[in-house]
């Protein structure tokens, strides 16, 4: 057992990246101090934490900061060993995991929030883009329970809180996910049934009147 | 050695990514088939070892792909136990994937849009190629390596600007590379290129600055979309 050393997580409650994070310590059951930032007014000891990028979430562990949630949720895993393992314990499956995890980052992430912001040609490309990768993801979960087969692990918490996204998603994308990516709704539908996830997440309603409102005052869209 | 018949590579010569991967198995002494990909005609195997992306690299172990050079730099780490690439500690293993991540999300990029803008948006790009180097010649005050006396993950991920980087220089005709404004940095591509599984581990350096040229004449030339 890690002995007790201060656990302290530096995030923002409406962020999908420090959900993940969140649900990682639930799913482990790591008692934590949180401290919500205001991201207009950044912390010093964000800004100390985290020098590079300047952004949430950050976990403090004894002192020591560690930042960027896929990152995060690999080193609670390697800390906290005795908790429920978060990747495969086999060295293909992990590296299946992580390759997904990124994947969401890198293609899902990206291209939502691109679709999103723009209108036009580039809103249509986005689009296209994002709906080519959903099948991508949809086609690794099958019919599986989770991503991580029989348990809850990396890339399922590495896309779930996109879930909450969904509504937003369709309603600037007009397209129903459920109809387009029913696997992938049914996952996320089970995956809430799980405590760690839904106290983490926040309501897709809550979600999609916070992106519209940055939206509309960032690129004027409505 | 180990691996053999059962390691095999997809790869191509001018791609830093699959260079750090044979860095990597090079660093473990693991025997590995390497197979040529021609880019602009794949091969049938590659798209079926990896129908997602279709790139380079693909390493092949027992017949079951691993893509992303991150991820499989990773899986041989976790494989072949000896000569480890990672550090054990985990807090340091989180700071070596956090380089590496910072590599592939901030220094590529970067780098990328110095080599192909021009005008006012070069110099805008230069700025923010240097912000990298200077966040990485911080991180490197004191150390030999990322890794510390010994070359590491993030060293073998961030390889690439010890070598294409200088390339890009001579290609864009820019200048980033300065001993005066980041001097553990510069003093760590010395290092790096020393390594012996580094060093023998290079393409031809004449060959990869025609194939850049190439490559950024192809691309300034396309349409914009």
């Amino acid at each position: 057992m890690a002995p007790e050393k201060a656990v302290v997580l530096l995030d923002e409650r409406v962020s999908p990246f420090g959900q993940r994070v969140r649900i990682a310590l639930a799913e482990k059951g790591v008692e934590h101090e949180y401290r919500e930032e205001d991201l207009t007014n950044k912390s010093p000891l964000l800004l100390k934490s985290n020098p590079v990028y300047k952004k949430i979430p950050v976990l403090i562990y004894d002192g020591k900061p560690i930042s960027e949630s896929l990152i995060i949720v690999q080193y609670i895993d390697d800390v906290w060993v005795h908790g429920t393992p978060l990747l495969p314990t086999d060295p293909y499956e992990r590296a299946n995991a992580r390759f997904w995890a990124y994947f969401v980052d890198k293609k899902i992430y990206d291209c939502g929030a691109r679709m999103l912001k723009y209108t036009g040609e580039a809103h249509e490309e986005a689009k296209e883009e994002f709906m080519e990768n959903l099948k991508l993801l949809e086609g690794e979960l099958q019919d599986k329970t989770y991503f991580g087969g029989e348990n809850f692990g990396l890339v399922d918490m590495a896309f779930v809180p996109f879930t909450t996204w969904f509504y937003t998603f369709e309603f600037y994308g007009n397209f129903s996910i459920e109809k387009e990516f029913p696997k992938l709704v049914a996952w996320g539908k089970r995956c809430m049934e799980r405590e760690s996830v839904s106290k983490s997440l926040q309501d897709p309603l809550e979600v999609y009147e916070l992106l519209a409102y940055l939206i509309k005052k960032k690129y004027g869209k409505v | 050695m180990v691996g053999g018949r059962e390691v095999k590579l997809f790869g191509m010569w001018a791609s830093p990514a699959v260079r750090r991967v044979e860095w990597a198995l090079k660093l473990k002494g693991i025997e590995y088939e390497y197979i040529e990909e021609d880019i602009s005609n794949k091969s049938t195997d590659l798209v079926k070892y990896n129908p997602i992306n279709k790139q380079v690299p693909v390493l092949l172990h027992h017949g079951k792909p691993i893509i992303e050079s991150l991820v499989i730099i990773e899986y041989i780490d976790e494989v072949w136990k000896h000569n480890p690439i990672l550090p054990k500690d985990p807090y340091e293993r989180a700071m070596a994937r956090f380089w590496a991540t910072y590599s592939e999300d901030k220094c590529r990029s970067a780098a990328r849009e110095v080599f192909f803008a021009e005008g006012e948006k070069r110099v805008k790009a230069i700025k923010c190629l240097e912000e990298t180097l200077r966040a990485l010649d911080e991180e490197l005050q004191g150390k030999k390596f990322f890794g510390g006396e010994n070359i590491g993950f993030s060293d073998l991920v961030l390889g690439w600007m010890a070598f294409w980087l200088g390339v890009s220089e001579e290609v864009a005709s820019f200048e980033v590379l300065d001993p005066n404004k980041f001097p553990w940095f510069t003093s760590w591509i010395d290092s790096f290129l020393k390594v012996p599984a580094i060093k023998e581990n290079l393409p031809p350096r004449d060959k990869t600055v025609e194939f850049f040229h190439s490559y950024r004449r192809l691309h300034l030339a396309a349409p914009k979309c």
